[in-house]
C-alpha cells in the first residue's frame, strides 16, 4: 500500500511533502512544555485548493490532521497525533488587501501578526491584538485560538477584529462565513464558531480582518511595588478610578530577575512587583490619566512611578514583558506555563492562593500576566526528569485551576485547551457545556479527523 | 544564570563516540521551544522550513542526543546550511548556548563521517590541519598568491577565462581571494615597535589573526597606530597561531583546543598585560570562549579562564579608554554605512562600541542600515561551502546598502570586508568605493590631522 507521503506527493509538489525522521522529529512539537508526538508526514501547502485536497485525501483514509503555523501554541494544540498528517500554513503568506474605505484587511493565514500589524500602520490604521509571541506567531494561529495580548483589557482579543473568514471543512469543502459589512445576521454567525476553534473544526486559509484609527499619542508607565498585594490593588483602583488603559501588565520578582538578565534594560531586581502601564488616546486625555494614574500608584504605596521618555523607551519595555515566558528558562528546564483568568475584583485573592500553593506543595512559580484583564500566566519551573517534582507540580497546577473556577474565572483566557488543558475543561465547562461542544464537532467533523484528542477526548 | 562553563563532551568521552551524546544535556534542554528566535535565522526566512530554524536543527540535535534519530547525511547537510550567525543566541530569552550547540554538531557530523567524500576529506586536511595550523605555511601560501596576484598572472587567468574552468568550489573562491598585503603584521610590527609610548596607560596584546595578518594587515597597522596613538603599549607575540575558530566552527575542535593552547602559551611569555585586542569579529568570538573550550584541560583551564576574562575587541577597548576625538579638518563628508558582523554582535554583544568610535570620527556622515544585523552571507566560509544561499544573502544585504547611499561600508571584520566588496564590485550601480574597517577611518583620521599639523 502506498504510504500518506506517496498519495500526498500525487496531490502537492513532492518539495513540499516531508517525510524523512529528520523532518518528522522538527514538527514533533509547539511552544509547549514536555509535549511531543511525531507526525507520519508534514506538507507545506500554497493555497485553499491545496488544503482542500488534502482534507479530502485524509477523509477518504480517516487519517487525522493537525493544522500548524510557526508552531508557538502554549497549550499544545498543534502538537501532532501520532502518525497524522501536519498541514503547515506558513507559506501562505500573503497580505491580500488593505481596504482603507472600509477599514479592513485581507490576509492568508500564514501572515505573521507583525506583519499584519506593520502593513496597517503603514496605511495609517491600527491592528491591536498583540500576543507575547507577535514576531513569529502567525494570524491563523491567533484566529484559531482566539489570541489575546497586551492590549487585551481596552481593545479586546482577536475576535474582536475578525469580520469574515474563509473555512476548508474536514471533507474539503470550502465555507466562506462572514462579510466586510460591520452589520451582518444573515443566519448563524458561523465566523464565531470557527475563532478559537483549536483547528478541530476547519482549516482557515483566509482572514478578513477589522482595522481602526491609530490613537493619536500614548504615555508608558513604570510601577515599581515592595509587595504584589499593592501592585494588585494599585491595578484594581485605576480601573475604579474610571481609567481604562490599554496596557496593565504585572511582573513578579523571579520574572523580573529572569527579564533584565536577558534584556538589560536596568528593571530593579529588588522588588517584589513590576507593573507596566499604558494609557492611549487624545493627547489631552492620555496626560490626564497618566497623572491620575501616577498619583492613585503612589496613594497604593508603590515605592516608585517611572515615565518612558521615548517611544524607543516605551517600545522596549513592551518588548520586554513579551518575552518574559521565555525568560523564565534561565531557571529551569521545564517551564510549564499557565492560563487562567479570574474576574479583576479576585486578582489579589488568586494571587495570594497562587504564592500559597507553591509554598505547600514546595515548587517554583514565577507569575506574569494581563492583570488589567484578569488574566495570569503562573509559571511552574521544574524538570521534566523529576518524576516526583513533576507530580507536585501537577497537583498544584490543578489547585490552581480549581481555585480559578471557583472564583467564577476561566481555566485558559488566551492560550486555548488544546492538550495541556483537556483533562481541565470538564469541570469549567460543566456536563451540559461539554455536550453542545461534542455535538458541534460532530457536526462540522463527523469522522473526527480535524486535531483528534484537542480540547476534549473523543469518545 | 547557568553559563555551561562545562558543556562541551568532554574530551574522552567525545573521542569515544558521539559529542552531541557527551554534550552536558543542560545545554540542549535549555531551548524550550518557544519559537522566539524563528524570526531572526536567515535560512529559516528563506526556506520556511523548521528543520532550517535554530530550534529546529535542537531539536535535531536533542534527538540524536537521545538516540531517537540517526547522524545522517540531512543532518549534516542541515548543520553545513546552518550559517552560524548566531542571530539565534542574541533572539534566545532563555539564554540558550547555540554557539556551543552548534560546534558539537559539527563535530558531531565529521566524526560519524556522513559527509565526507575523498575530495572533501582531502581539502579539510590540506586547509584546517595543515594550512591554518601554521603560520609558517600560511605565510608561505600568501606569498604565493602575493605573487600570483601582482604579475599580472591573475589578470591573464581571469581573462582567458581559465577562473570557468577550474572545479566549482575553484571557481567560487577565485573572485572571494583577498588581495594579498605588500606586508605582513610582523614586518609592519618591526616598523612601529619603537612608537610605543614610554609611559604607556595600558599595556595591550594584539592578536594578528590568520588571514587579517597576511591580507588585511593594513587593518593591524591602523590598530596598531590607534593604540599608540591612545597611550597603549602594544605588544605582538610572534609565536601565535590562529585562533581556532575556522576549526571549532568545522568540526576539528581538538585541533581548536590545541591552537588556543599555543596562543596562550605565546600570550603569557609577553608577560603581564591589561588586555588582548582582537579587531576581527569572528575571531573574538571565539577567543573569548577559550574558558569554555579548554574547561576541561587540567594544566589550562585556569590559564584560559584568566584569557577569556582580557579578551576585547578593539571597539570596545577604544571606548572603554575614552580614545581622543581627532580633530576636524576642512572637507567634504563621506556617507558611512555600518554592518553589524555577525560574531561581533551576536557572538560578542558589541553593538554600540563601534558606532560610538564611528560616530566621534570627523567629516563622517554615519547612516543607519537597514538590517544592519543580518547577515552578509560571508559566515567563515559559506560562501564557498553555500555559494547560492551566501548569494542570496549578499543581494539581501546589498539592496539595504545600496538605498543608504553610503560611498563606505564600515565593518568589524575581514570576511564581512570581503563579501560586500565583492557585492560592491559585481553591481555598477553601487555607490560604495570601499569597505573598511572603523579603525581604519579613525587612523585615517589622525593621519589627516597629523598632516593638517605639518
Amino acid at each position: 500500500m502506498a504510504s500518506i507521503a506517496d498519495r500526498l506527493q500525487a496531490l502537492i509538489p513532492a518539495d513540499r511533502v516531508l517525510d524523512s525522521p529528520e523532518d518528522l522529529s522538527v514538527y514533533a512539537f509547539d511552544g509547549t512544555a514536555t509535549l511531543h508526538e511525531l507526525p507520519g508526514c508534514v506538507v507545506m501547502v500554497n493555497t485553499a485548493a491545496e488544503v482542500s485536497q488534502v482534507l479530502t485525501l485524509a477523509s477518504e483514509l480517516g487519517i487525522p490532521v493537525v493544522t500548524r503555523g510557526s508552531g508557538t501554541g502554549l497549550a499544545g494544540g498543534s502538537v501532532p497525533v501520532a502518525g497524522c498528517i501536519v498541514l503547515c500554513l506558513v507559506n501562505m503568506n500573503r497580505i491580500l488587501e488593505v481596504d482603507v474605505e472600509n477599514l479592513t484587511m485581507t490576509v492568508e493565514p500564514g501572515v505573521i501578526t507583525k506583519n499584519v500589524a506593520a502593513a496597517a500602520a503603514e496605511a495609517g490604521l491600527f491592528y491591536p491584538p498583540d500576543p507575547g509571541s507577535i514576531k513569529i506567531s502567525t494570524i491563523g494561529g491567533n484566529v484559531a485560538n482566539n489570541s489575546g495580548g497586551l492590549r487585551g483589557l481596552k481593545y479586546g482579543v482577536t475576535r474582536d477584529y475578525v469580520m469574515a473568514l474563509e473555512v476548508v471543512l474536514a471533507d474539503g469543502r470550502i465555507l466562506e462565513t462572514g462579510t466586510k459589512c460591520v452589520k451582518d445576521v444573515a443566519g448563524f454567525s458561523m465566523r464565531d464558531l470557527f475563532i478559537g476553534s483549536e483547528g478541530s473544526l476547519g482549516v482557515i486559509t483566509r482572514i478578513i480582518l477589522k482595522l481602526i484609527p491609530p490613537p493619536a499619542s500614548k504615555a508608558t508607565l513604570l510601577g515599581l511595588f515592595d509587595s504584589i498585594t499593592a501592585a494588585a490593588e494599585t491595578i484594581a483602583a485605576i480601573i475604579r478610578n474610571r481609567i481604562i488603559p490599554c496596557t496593565l501588565e504585572f511582573l513578579d520578582r523571579v520574572t523580573v530577575g529572569c527579564v533584565e538578565d536577558y534584556a538589560q534594560i536596568g528593571l530593579p531586581r529588588d522588588v517584589e512587583a513590576v507593573t507596566l502601564m499604558e494609557v492611549d488616546g487624545h493627547a489631552a486625555a492620555v496626560e490626564e490619566e497618566a497623572q491620575k494614574i501616577e498619583a492613585i500608584a503612589g496613594e497604593c504605596g508603590a515605592r516608585e512611578v517611572r515615565r518612558a521618555r521615548s517611544t524607543a523607551e516605551a517600545e522596549q519595555l513592551a518588548s520586554a514583558r513579551r518575552i518574559a515566558f521565555s525568560s523564565l528558562a534561565r531557571l529551569a528546564p521545564t517551564v510549564i506555563l499557565e492560563d487562567i483568568t479570574v474576574p479583576r475584583s479576585e486578582l489579589p485573592r488568586m494571587m495570594e492562593h497562587i504564592q500559597q500553593v507553591a509554598v505547600r506543595y514546595n515548587v517554583r512559580i514565577g507569575t506574569f500576566g494581563h492583570m488589567g484583564d484578569g488574566n495570569l500566566h503562573p509559571t511552574f519551573l521544574t524538570d521534566e526528569r523529576d518524576v516526583e517534582e513533576m507530580e507536585r507540580v501537577e497537583r498544584a497546577m490543578t489547585e490552581v485551576f480549581e481555585i480559578a473556577v471557583t472564583m467564577g474565572g476561566t481555566i485558559t483566557g488566551e492560550h486555548g485547551v488544546g492538550l495541556a488543558k483537556k483533562r481541565f475543561l470538564p469541570n469549567a465547562l460543566g456536563p451540559v457545556g461539554m455536550a453542545s461542544t461534542r455535538a458541534l464537532k460532530a457536526t462540522f467533523d463527523p469522522q473526527g479527523i480535524l486535531n483528534p484528542g484537542k480540547i476534549f477526548d473523543p469518545h | 544564570m547557568n553559563t555551561h562553563k562545562e558543556g562541551y563532551a568532554d574530551q574522552t568521552a567525545a573521542a569515544s563516540g558521539s559529542p552531541l551524546q557527551g554534550l552536558d544535556y543542560s545545554v540542549v534542554q535549555q531551548c524550550m521551544h518557544c519559537g522566539l528566535c524563528l524570526p531572526t535565522c536567515p535560512t529559516y526566512a528563506l526556506t520556511l522550513r523548521e528543520r532550517s530554524s535554530p530550534r529546529g536543527r535542537i531539536a535535531m540535535m536533542r534527538a540524536i542526543a537521545d538516540g531517537r534519530i540517526e547522524t545522517t547525511r540531512q543532518f549534516g547537510e542541515e548543520m553545513y546550511f546552518c550559517l552560524g550567525c548566531l542571530a539565534c543566541q542574541t533572539a534566545c530569552p532563555a539564554g540558550v548556548d547555540y554557539a556551543m550547540l552548534f560546534e558539537s554538531a559539527r563535530d558531531e557530523v565529521e566524526r560519524s563521517g556522513v559527509l565526507a567524500t575523498p575530495l572533501r576529506s582531502w581539502i579539510r586536511r590540506a586547509l584546517l590541519n595543515r594550512l591554518f595550523t601554521s603560520r609558517r605555511r600560511l605565510h608561505c601560501l600568501a606569498r604565493v598568491l602575493r605573487l600570483y596576484q601582482r604579475t599580472g598572472l591573475q589578470r591573464l587567468v581571469r581573462a582567458l577565462g581559465f577562473v570557468r574552468l577550474a572545479p566549482g568550489v575553484l571557481s567560487e573562491l577565485e573572485p572571494l581571494t583577498p588581495i594579498i598585503s605588500n606586508e605582513f603584521t610582523g614586518e609592519i610590527w618591526e616598523r612601529m615597535r619603537s612608537a610605543n609610548p614610554r609611559a604607556p596607560k595600558r599595556r595591550v596584546g594584539l592578536i594578528a589573526g590568520c588571514v587579517q595578518d597576511v591580507a588585511f594587515a593594513d587593518v593591524n597597522e591602523d590598530t596598531i597606530l590607534v593604540l599608540q596613538e591612545n597611550g597603549c603599549e602594544v605588544v605582538i607575540p610572534n609565536a601565535q597561531e590562529c585562533c581556532g575558530s575556522l576549526h571549532a566552527h568545522n568540526g576539528e575542535v581538538e585541533w581548536a583546543r590545541e591552537l588556543a593552547r599555543r596562543n596562550i602559551d605565546a600570550f603569557t611569555e609577553a608577560g603581564e598585560l591589561d588586555a588582548i585586542v582582537i579587531n576581527a569579529g569572528g575571531c573574538g568570538s571565539h577567543l573569548r570562549h577559550y574558558d569554555q573550550l579548554l574547561a576541561d584541560d587540567e594544566r589550562y583551564a585556569k590559564l584560559a579562564i584568566e584569557w577569556s576574562a582580557r579578551v576585547k575587541d578593539i571597539h570596545e577597548l577604544l571606548v572603554e579608554i575614552g580614545f581622543r576625538t581627532p580633530r576636524s579638518i576642512p572637507g567634504p563628508k563621506r556617507r558611512v554605512a555600518y554592518h553589524d558582523s555577525c560574531h561581533l554582535l551576536h557572538g560578542q554583544g558589541v553593538a554600540d562600541a563601534p558606532r560610538q568610535v564611528l560616530a566621534r570620527i570627523p567629516n563622517l556622515d554615519v547612516v543607519e542600515l537597514v538590517e544592519a544585523d543580518w547577515c552578509c552571507g560571508s559566515a567563515g566560509i559559506y560562501n564557498i561551502t553555500q555559494p547560492e544561499m551566501s548569494k542570496r544573502l549578499l543581494d539581501r544585504k546589498m539592496g539595504h546598502i545600496e538605498a543608504t547611499g553610503a560611498e563606505v561600508v564600515a565593518t568589524g571584520n575581514p570576511g564581512c570586508c570581503i563579501q560586500i566588496a565583492h557585492g560592491a564590485r559585481r553591481s555598477p550601480s553601487c555607490s560604495v568605493e570601499a569597505v573598511v574597517h572603523p579603525v581604519s577611518l579613525l587612523a585615517d583620521a589622525y593621519h589627516r590631522e597629523g598632516e593638517m599639523t605639518s
